[in-house]
């Protein structure tokens, strides 16, 4: 089959090849048919009622409110961090005055593994995938000026996630904001790191006993924050299919949601704080149909396996990203129209909050103006196509509702799988999503290879133009300034205090107390990210992946 | 261009498949290409050994020693290269595995290539390189290493 189309595309026979020698799937793979018709919806069993109900009510396949977008449009919130502090506040004040509506923070590869700047391992790293936070000191600085009693701050953090969103309370506490008016979200989803992202730091058993540590702390103190914000977007960046990504990620609420009840939390006391988030890839309306049944799936999930009785247990909410794996080196510009499909299969599958890539993003941190347009980019969807006056328009189209109920499917399938291997920690020792990712990850690239697949600019239909675009400068300054600043917090804080505050953080690690009172109180006495991680790396261990190729 | 390397009619034909190392430096945790590039390389019939995450030079040059290999592929995406890739030579030096194939890839940008070039990285495969592409270099630029 694939022979067919070895070649070149701008070869007539890509084009007139008779349509049954043709292999029409989504990029997934998964089979798509010519037509769909109300026999389709026939074939499925199709229930108004009991399958999509109206927006607003159970089980919510329409989306979680009955006004969607008529009554708030989803929250434009751009992940961004770089260099220092100093930079990525500067980053935030521009996209606030862009009209960005919630903020985002991207934290570099040393703070994302619990290292300071000057850590050995940390050697040529600091600032290149987002901002450096060793200390309070970084964090005051990073949200200096941003009103955090009114923006959202979403903080993709999972290994250290405890101890920096310790330092965001304690910043926003010493501007004399109470921690129960914070509201934003934690990633904190520890699961898809041992599967995709490889940003873990402890053993899986203690890694989940720190996330129900903090489900169970803003559960307590914190009523308006998202404690979680469980991650599909990695596994689908490391290769997955949308399947995958979404049974992958449901399989991963379903753990999170255990370990709580086992710490003895009542299920509509902290679901409602369980939040998600998505990749959206270029197949449209395969992508429409992972939203559709993901919001179908969870509040079956909730009501009907954990007993939920509060509607809100039952809402998926997400966030969701375009899919920076999408994104060519090759003619960039090409990348701003991918994201506006990407965006607007968000939005029609009803998203709470979007990111959207800048074109830049396959070659280098985004600049100021490749970030303006992806901003843009969500703007034009919002305020000029029109697609936000009605809730949920494709509902009832034979297709996307197949599509939907295929994808649902396939879903509780892999759940089947997960469960006969003992369940999702089980499963990562046994490397069963890492190889499912890998094989997934070199499907593709070989049906890249075979023109299978095609993504304009790299197999197909290329240019020898170099691109023109603007690339983003970093201050050389920054790197020497936050190591000074790092010198400087070690050198003025007040030793006996930071001394018995990681003492005491010992203490309640090893006797399996909740760890966040004694991280808010490290973090104001100034230990720094890496005296944390190191204090409970000794009680926790060091996690050791199965390397699985 | 890519660098090529001449025939040598002096050296025994190879006994033996390819072995390459396939090596992650630094804090990178994007192991898609990685593991990719390795079935890759295994299905054209090479030996591929696999790191895994998290490698310091010393560690790199440690394991290109022990197993022996006549290629070494970095792959990197945190855009740490320019301060990793010299320290992984000095450590391949030190460990006198100067005829090691080495290329790279990842989000490495253009302006960056002829520097790490220069150091002694034989090809940097960028993002949207045929797999093809890849292992053909190394199938043409591997090194005789290990004639018995």
């Amino acid at each position: 089959m694939s022979q067919q189309f070895a070649g070149d595309p701008h070869d007539p026979r890509y084009r007139s090849a008779p349509p049954e020698q043709r292999e029409f799937t989504t990029i997934s793979g998964e089979p798509v048919r010519q037509t769909y018709t109300p026999a389709d919806l026939a074939a499925i069993g199709f229930d108004y009622a009991r399958d999509l109900n109206d927006p607003g009510h159970f089980p919510f396949t329409r989306g979680v409110h009955e006004t969607m977008y008529r009554g708030k449009l989803w929250t434009m919130r751009m992940f961004a961090g770089f260099g220092s502090a100093e930079e990525t506040n500067a980053r935030f004040r521009y996209l606030l005055e862009h009209g960005e509506t919630g903020l985002s923070i991207a934290f570099d590869l040393p703070t994302l593994y619990g290292r300071d700047t000057d850590d050995p391992l940390a050697a040529g790293e600091f600032g290149k995938c987002g901002v450096a936070v060793a200390s309070l000191a970084d964090m005051e600085i990073l949200l200096e000026g941003i009103p955090l009693d009114e923006v959202t701050t979403s903080m993709t953090i999972n290994g250290p996630a405890a101890a920096i969103w310790a330092m965001y309370i304690a910043a926003a506490e010493r501007r004399g904001i109470p921690r129960a008016q914070l509201r934003g979200t934690l990633q904190n989803d520890i699961l898809k790191e041992f599967t995709a992202q490889n940003e873990y730091i402890f053993p899986p058993a203690p890694s989940m006993r720190l996330v129900t540590d903090t489900i169970e702390f803003a559960t307590r103190e914190m009523p308006l924050w998202n404690s979680i914000s469980i991650s599909g977007y990695h596994i689908r960046e490391a290769g997955s299919t949308a399947t995958e990504e979404l049974a992958f990620t449901l399989a991963d609420g379903i753990a999170y949601v255990e370990a709580a009840l086992e710490r003895g939390l009542d299920i509509d006391a902290f679901a409602p704080r369980l939040s998600f988030f998505f990749n959206c890839h270029n197949d449209f309306f395969e992508e429409i149909a992972k939203f559709r049944a993901a919001r179908r799936i969870w509040a079956r999930l909730m009501r009907d396996r954990f007993g939920a009785k509060s509607e809100r247990s039952c809402w998926m909410r997400f966030h969701t990203q375009t899919a920076g794996c999408s994104l060519t080196a090759q003619e960039p510009e090409n990348n701003i129209i991918r994201t506006t499909i990407q965006a607007l299969a968000g939005v029609l599958g009803g998203t709470q909050s979007l990111h959207t890539n800048s074109l830049d993003e396959a070659l280098a941190l985004p600049s100021d103006w490749a970030v303006r347009i992806a901003l843009r980019t969500q703007q034009i969807i919002a305020y000029e196509s029109g697609v936000t006056n009605a809730v949920d328009p494709l509902a009832g189209s034979y297709m996307v509702e197949t599509l939907t109920h295929e994808m649902e499917q396939r879903v509780l399938a892999i759940f089947a799988e997960i469960e006969a291997l003992g369940g999702v920690i089980p499963a990562i020792e046994q490397g069963y999503f890492q190889r499912r990712i890998a094989d997934s990850a070199y499907a593709y690239e070989q049906a890249l290879s075979d023109q299978r697949k095609i993504v304009v600019g790299v197999n197909a239909f290329r240019s020898d133009e170099e691109p023109h675009i603007p690339f983003l400068n970093m201050d050389p300054k920054g790197e020497e300034r936050q190591l000074e600043r790092l010198r400087r917090v070690r050198a003025e804080r007040d030793p006996h205090a930071w001394a018995l505050a990681l003492e005491r953080l010992e203490r309640v690690t090893a006797a399996r107390e909740n760890v966040m009172p004694a991280l808010i109180d490290a973090v104001n006495a100034y230990a720094t990210l890496g005296e944390i991680t190191n204090t409970m790396r000794a009680v926790l261990g060091e996690h050791r992946a199965l390397v699985v190729v | 261009m890519l660098n090529t390397v001449e025939p040598n009619a002096e050296v025994p034909p190879r006994v033996g498949p390819i072995r390459v190392l396939i090596a992650k430096p630094g804090l990178d945790g994007h192991d898609r290409g990685a593991k990719v590039m390795a079935r890759a390389l295994r299905d054209a019939g090479m030996e591929v050994i696999y790191t895994g995450l998290f490698q310091t030079p010393e560690m790199i040059a440690r394991a290109a020693l022990d197993e022996d290999v006549d290629v070494i592929g970095l792959s990197i995406l945190s855009g740490a290269h320019r301060a990793l890739f010299p320290r992984i030579f000095q450590e391949l030096r030190a460990a006198g595995l100067d005829d090691v194939l080495v290329v790279a890839g990842g989000t490495i940008p253009d302006e960056d290539v002829a520097a790490l070039k220069e150091i002694g990285v034989a090809a940097v495969f960028g993002p949207g390189t045929p797999i093809e592409t890849a292992v053909r270099f190394i199938r043409e630029n591997a090194p005789n290493r290990s004639t018995v």
